[in-house]
C-alpha cells in the first residue's frame, strides 16, 4: 500500500514538472525547432530584448494588472470589513453575488461584459480590460481579507474604542496593521491572476490593446518559434518570485500572530 | 447613526461596482439571448426564442454532452490522482510537508497559456514523447497525439490538478488520527476504517475539489483551442466562435446562459451535499 502511495507521489510530481522543465531546457536550444535539441544558446533571450511588440504587451499587462489590483484591493477590503464587522439585512445576498464572478466560467463573464460594453457604447480599450479584471479580483481580495479578519476577534477594536479612539484612529492603529498582511496577500494574488488572465482579456480588449497573455496566444496560434520557450521561462521565473513574496508575507503573519497573542 | 454612515462608506463601492459591471452585464447577455441576429453580423431588436430552440439541435446537444463528459472524466482523474497524493502528504513529516505542498502550488501560479503550450512541446508529432519512444523502441512510428480529445483531456487534468489537491489536503490534514485508531481498536480492518472513517470525514474536501475542477473545465476554451486544434468542439469553443468569427451574438449569448445554468446547478448541488455532510457529522 505504502509503495503504491509513494509511486503515486512520484508520478504526480513527474506529471507536474516534466512539461515545465521541458520548456525551460528548450529555451536554451539553438535550433529553429521548438522541441528538437541541437545545441546550447542564449540567443532567444537576446532576441526578446529587441522585440518591441513584446515589451509593449508587457507594459499593457503591468498597467492593467496594477490599476485593477488597486481598485480591487480598495473595494474588496472595504467589502470584507463590512461583511465581517457589521450586520446588515442583505449580507448573505451580497456575499453570494460577490463570489459569483469567480463561480461562473470565465468565458461567460467575458461575454457578459462584452455585450454590456457594446450596448452601453463603451469603446473597447485597456480601460474595459481593467474594469473586467477588477470584477473577478474583488472576489479574491475579499476572500483573503475576510480569512484574515476571521483570524482574530474584534475585542481589540472594542478596547481601542472604549479607551476613546474614534473609528478612524481605531481603523488605522488597530485594524489596519492587523489585516495588512491579508491585504498585501490579496493584492499579490489579484495581480498574479490579472497578469495570467487570457480569456476575459481576449474578449474585452480593443483591437491594438494587446496584453502579454494575448500576445503569447497569437504567437501560439500563428507560428510557434523557440522564442516562446524563452518568454515562458522568464514568466516562470517571475511566478516563482511572486510565490516567494506571497509566502514571505503569510509567514510574517503567522509569526507575528504567535508573538502578539 | 454614525455606524450606519461607516457601513455605507464600506458598502457603496462594492455594490456600485457589482451592479454596474457584473449584474448589468449579466442582464445584457440575457437580453441578447432573446433577440434576432442581423444580416451582417449585427443584431435586430426583435424578440425571439429561436436561439434557445437551436440549443436543442442534435449538434449542440452533442457538443454540450461532450463538454460535460470531459469535465466529469477530468474531475474523476484528478480525484484518483489527487486523493492518494493528498492523503500521503497530510501524513508526511511536517517539516518537509510544506515544501512538498509548495511544489504543487508552483504550477498553479504559472501562466495557464504556458502550461498548456508545454504540452504542445511534448505531444506534437515531432515532440518529446514521440522522440523518447522512438529512441527506446526501434520500430516506433510517431503517433499523432496533438489535436485529439486525448490531448485536451491531458491538458485539462494538468491545468486543474492543483485545484483538487489543495482542498483535499486541507481536509485530510485536519483529520483526527485518534478516530482511525479507535476504529481499528474496535476491530475495523484498515480498508474498512479508510472507507468508513477517512473518506466520509474528508468529504467536504472531495466536494470542494470536484467543484473547483468541474466548473472551469466544463466551460474551458483555451485548452481545447490549443491542444484540440479546433478539430473537436467543446461548448467554450462554440461560444468563442459565435463572438469572434461567426458573429452570431444572440446565439452565443444563449449558449453562455445555458453554460452558466449548468454550472449554477452544479454549485447548488455542491452546497446541498456540503450541508448534508456537515449535518451527518454532528
Amino acid at each position: 500500500m505504502r509503495r503504491i502511495l509513494e509511486a503515486n507521489i512520484g508520478l504526480v510530481y513527474l506529471f507536474l514538472y516534466t512539461p515545465i522543465l521541458a520548456v525551460v531546457v528548450f529555451s536554451f536550444n539553438s535550433g529553429e525547432q521548438i522541441s528538437v535539441w541541437e545545441g546550447f544558446t542564449f540567443g532567444w533571450y537576446a532576441k526578446l530584448f529587441e522585440d518591441e511588440a513584446l515589451w509593449r504587451a508587457c507594459r499593457n499587462s503591468l498597467m492593467v494588472a496594477g490599476v485593477a489590483t488597486i481598485i480591487a484591493t480598495l473595494i474588496g477590503t472595504a467589502a470584507a470589513l463590512a461583511i465581517e464587522r457589521h450586520r446588515f439585512r442583505f449580507r448573505t445576498a451580497l456575499v453570494r453575488v460577490l463570489y459569483l464572478p469567480i463561480i461562473i466560467p470565465d468565458i461567460v463573464l467575458a461575454i457578459a461584459l462584452l455585450t454590456f460594453y457594446v450596448q452601453a457604447r463603451i469603446p473597447l480599450g485597456l480601460i474595459t480590460v481593467i474594469i473586467a479584471h477588477s470584477v473577478f479580483n474583488i472576489a479574491y481580495v475579499t476572500i483573503v481579507v475576510r480569512a484574515r479578519l476571521q483570524g482574530y476577534d474584534n475585542t481589540l477594536e472594542e478596547a481601542a474604542r472604549d479607551l476613546g479612539a474614534n473609528e478612524w484612529q481605531t481603523f488605522w492603529q488597530i485594524t489596519f496593521p492587523l489585516i495588512a498582511p491579508g491585504i498585501i496577500g490579496g493584492a499579490l494574488l489579484a495581480f498574479t491572476l490579472s497578469i495570467d488572465d487570457f480569456v476575459i482579456t481576449f474578449f474585452t480588449a480593443g483591437v491594438g490593446y494587446t496584453t502579454l497573455s494575448v500576445h503569447i496566444y497569437s504567437l501560439l496560434k500563428f507560428g510557434i518559434t523557440p522564442k516562446i520557450n524563452a518568454i515562458s521561462t522568464m514568466l516562470l521565473a517571475n511566478s516563482i518570485v511572486f510565490i516567494l513574496l506571497f509566502l514571505w508575507f503569510q509567514e510574517g503573519t503567522t509569526s507575528s500572530q504567535k508573538q502578539g497573542f | 447613526m454614525r455606524r450606519n454612515y461607516h457601513l455605507f462608506i464600506l458598502l457603496f463601492p462594492v455594490i456600485f461596482w457589482l451592479v454596474c459591471f457584473f449584474l448589468l452585464p449579466l442582464a445584457s447577455v440575457f437580453i441578447y439571448s432573446f433577440i434576432e441576429r442581423g444580416t451582417y453580423g449585427g443584431v435586430r431588436w426583435n424578440f425571439t426564442l429561436e436561439n434557445y430552440q437551436r440549443l436543442f439541435d442534435g449538434l449542440y446537444l452533442g457538443i454540450l454532452w461532450r463538454s460535460v463528459a470531459t469535465a466529469l472524466i477530468c474531475t474523476a482523474i484528478c480525484l484518483l490522482l489527487g486523493y492518494p497524493f493528498a492523503y500521503y502528504l497530510a501524513r508526511y513529516r511536517p517539516k518537509h510537508r510544506n515544501v512538498l505542498l509548495l511544489l504543487v502550488v508552483v504550477p498553479f501560479w504559472t501562466n495557464f497559456l504556458i502550461r498548456t503550450y508545454a504540452w504542445i512541446l511534448i505531444l506534437r508529432t515531432e515532440g518529446l514523447l514521440n522522440s523518447l519512444l522512438g529512441a527506446v523502441l526501434p520500430n516506433w512510428s510517431p503517433l499523432e497525439l496533438l489535436n485529439t480529445p486525448l490531448a485536451v483531456q491531458i491538458g485539462l487534468v494538468y491545468g486543474y490538478l492543483p485545484f483538487m489537491i489543495l482542498p483535499l489536503y486541507a481536509a485530510l490534514e485536519q483529520l483526527d488520527m485518534s478516530l482511525l485508531e479507535a476504529a481499528q481498536d474496535l476491530g475495523a480492518s484498515p480498508r474498512h476504517a479508510f472507507w468508513h472513517v477517512t473518506v466520509p470525514l474528508s468529504l467536504p474536501g472531495i466536494l470542494a475539489g470536484s467543484m473547483l475542477v468541474f466548473i472551469p473545465t466544463v466551460g474551458a476554451f483555451l485548452t481545447p483551442d490549443l491542444l484540440g486544434g479546433g478539430k473537436v468542439s467543446y461548448i467554450g469553443n462554440v461560444i468563442e466562435r459565435q463572438f469572434k468569427t461567426a458573429r452570431d451574438w444572440p446565439f452565443g449569448s444563449a449558449l453562455s446562459f445555458m453554460l452558466m445554468g449548468i454550472v449554477l446547478v452544479g454549485a447548488v448541488l455542491y452546497f446541498r451535499a456540503l450541508q448534508d455532510s456537515e449535518s451527518t457529522e454532528t
